[in-house]
């Protein structure tokens, strides 16, 4: 299929796809043309969106397993920065440094994604879903009831990144910089680990998880560490996330939220990890102008209306239909010499 | 008599690849294997046959795992495993194919065969790529060559011919290391000079290789095995050297008046 060879090319250094490279330097010089509005609330907004979805796309395009909590596991992360970090409103905010505080939220939300695995890899297909909504829904539920913890409704706010090296990380030019340095590292990450032997297996089990056993395969293991992958991952976004925001409530984590990382994971394609990306982009991009077409409220209607249609025409996302829009470009070029003769 | 005679011998481990101990499987009211018991010797090489819905696959079933019997022992090794899952089971050298092929059809042949062989070794969850000078990389490829794949190590399985598939599946039981192979009809639906060089694989592993071969074609079988099971209902009904089971007048009614295709 076209998404193994786009992994195999993609990733040696030698053959660059022109594309890629023009991205690449589009993102790297993006702040320098740009409005802070479309630094910040766009472009940063669209890497750490992007990054969540990775993680799912990492575990449904490879794993085969569509997990709903991901935005969950970044919310826990976010949570802890304000818990253990510092925070404006009084409740909780030990102190520990910046750093200590972003490296246990981040490990303490991949151990998060590993119990969430551990719970749901022994179901499938749906019942994945059904699993991993339901412990979504749970820990919106018990993060607005809790309030010796979690500070309840309000949850908290003024959960700043820190000053460094003279820099305040939030400012729009630093702070896009930042996500795109962590979007970039998973992103690669993704891409290289998918022809890992670990990546390998992973696909194999989303092919036919029996035949894995029957090599040699812990199936459950395998599907519970990459699980623990994906926790690393969405937590990380989860820390850029509650950076971005300044702050997080139950709100960060409700269910719409959860199904638009779905949304946005689908709509730009799981095949490769540059679909949730796109995926992102297109949802921002709605998020930030739909509403000068129609009202706030229409807003998920038109979010699901999107959805629908690419679901329909293309159930590989923006990522597939662009593939197909090549291939088809691709074969008139190639037939168009023969059938035109001497033209 | 050489049914007992084993019955005899099942308490002295160690020699048998393979020992089942009054196993049965139901499937809700049916009963697909009844109270089977059954020795293989290391290094030996046993043909089952029997009819359609004799219990074969089931057989393989209980003895990997993939459906655990519902009552009895099975010893791999002279080790009872029973208890032990697919994967334990495969690590200890057991290896399957399946009647219907199960393959990886998303990866390339070469992957398929490299996670196969990978999969009996250590570094399993390496977040690395192989190496091209990977040992297991390298016995993928010899692996590859043997079932006459080579030329295809970098095709799709979903772009392969079901003969070339069949190949495949031998290659991914054959991979790592194996002490003792299930092979569901690994003939069924080969041209002949596939199934002459599925013979000729079969003929050609190491000698402290034993196996199980399930077969319809009683050419195949009795080409590579030096004793058959015959099944039927789900029971053994006779265990013999070739010649015995070919001449012996109740397997000849029931598989050729049978009308067995
Ligand atoms: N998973 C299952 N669920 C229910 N019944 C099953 C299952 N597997 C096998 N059976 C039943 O058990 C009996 C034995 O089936 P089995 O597949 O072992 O036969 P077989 O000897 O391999 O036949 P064939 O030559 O057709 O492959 C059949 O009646 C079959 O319908
Ligand atoms: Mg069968």
């Amino acid at each position: 299929m076209a998404d193994l060879s786009l992994i195999a090319g993609k990733s040696r250094l030698p053959n660059i796809h022109p594309a890629a490279l023009v991205a690449a330097v589009f993102l790297l010089f993006y702040p320098a043309f740009a409005s802070n509005f479309f630094i910040f609330q766009v472009g940063a907004y669209t890497l750490v969106l992007g990054t969540i979805a990775l993680s799912l796309m990492m575990l449904a395009g490879y794993g085969g397993m569509v997990s709903l909590s991901q935005l969950t596991v970044a919310g826990l992360a976010g949570y802890l920065m304000a818990i253990l970090g510092e925070n404006s409103v009084g409740v909780m905010g030990l102190g520990w440094p910046w750093w200590l505080t972003a490296l246990t939220a981040i490990l303490a939300a991949s151990v998060f994604s590993a119990l969430i695995g551990a719970i749901s890899v022994r179901t499938e297909g749906i019942y994945t879903i059904m699993i991993t909504l339901a412990i979504a829904v749970a820990f919106f539920y018990f993060v607005r009831q809790n309030y010796v913890i979690f500070n309840g409704f309000t949850g908290y706010a003024g959960v700043e990144p820190p000053v460094l090296f003279g820099i305040y990380w939030r400012d729009p030019t630093p702070f896009y910089y930042l996500s795109l340095a962590v979007a970039a590292f998973f992103f690669f990450a993704v891409l290289y680990g998918a022809r890992s032997t670990f990546g390998l297996s992973l696909q194999a089990i989303r092919d036919n998880p029996r035949r894995m056993r029957a090599i040699g395969y812990d199936v459950t293991l395998h599907r519970i560490f990459a699980y623990w992958l994906a926790g690393l991952i969405a937590g990380t976004a989860g820390v850029l996330m509650v950076w971005f925001n300044g702050r997080i409530s139950p709100g960060s984590v409700g269910v719409d939220i959860v199904i638009d990382i779905l949304v946005i994971a689908v709509v730009g394609g799981m095949r490769h990890p540059i679909g949730p990306f796109i995926g992102a982009l297109a949802f921002v991009l709605l998020e930030n102008f739909a509403i000068d077409l129609i009202d706030r409220e229409r807003f998920n209607t038109v979010i699901g209306l999107a959805f629908l249609l690419v679901v329909l025409f293309s159930p590989d996302g923006l990522l597939g239909l662009w593939m197909r829009i090549k291939n088809a470009l691709k074969l008139k070029r190639r037939t168009l010499p023969e059938s035109g003769g001497g033209q | 008599m050489l049914r007992t005679d084993a019955l005899t011998r099942l308490q002295s481990t160690g020699q048998y690849a393979l020992e089942l101990e009054a196993v049965s499987r139901h499937f809700g009211a049916l009963v697909a294997l009844a109270d089977i018991n059954l020795t293989v010797k290391a290094g030996e090489r046993r043909a089952v046959l029997g009819s359609n819905g004799a219990g074969k696959t089931t057989l393989f079933n209980a003895i990997t795992g993939d459906f655990p019997p519902t009552t009895g022992r099975v010893r791999l090794f002279g080790e009872d495993v029973t208890d032990l899952s697919i994967h334990e089971r495969i690590r200890r050298g057991l290896r399957r194919t399946y009647q219907i092929s199960l393959l990886f059809d998303g990866l390339s042949v070469v992957d398929n065969v490299y996670l196969a062989c990978r999969g009996a070794s250590r570094g399993r969850l390496s977040l690395r790529r192989p190496k091209p000078d990977d040992a297991m990389t390298h016995a993928a490829e010899t692996l590859l060559d043997a079932v006459h794949l080579g030329a295809e190590r970098e095709s799709l399985v979903s772009e392969l011919s079901h003969g070339q598939q069949r190949q495949l599946e031998i290659a991914l039981a054959l991979a790592g290391a194996p002490r003792f192979i299930l092979f569901d009809e690994p003939a069924a639906g080969l041209s002949p000079t596939e199934r002459s060089e599925l013979i000729e694989i079969l003929q050609s592993l190491p000698t402290h290789i034993g196996f199980i071969i399930i077969e319809h074609d009683m050419d195949v079988a009795l080409r590579v095995a030096e004793s058959v099971t015959m099944m039927h209902n789900g029971r053994i009904f006779k265990e013999g050297n070739p010649e015995e089971i070919e001449n012996d007048p109740e397997v000849q009614e029931l598989y050729l008046g049978g009308g067995h295709a």
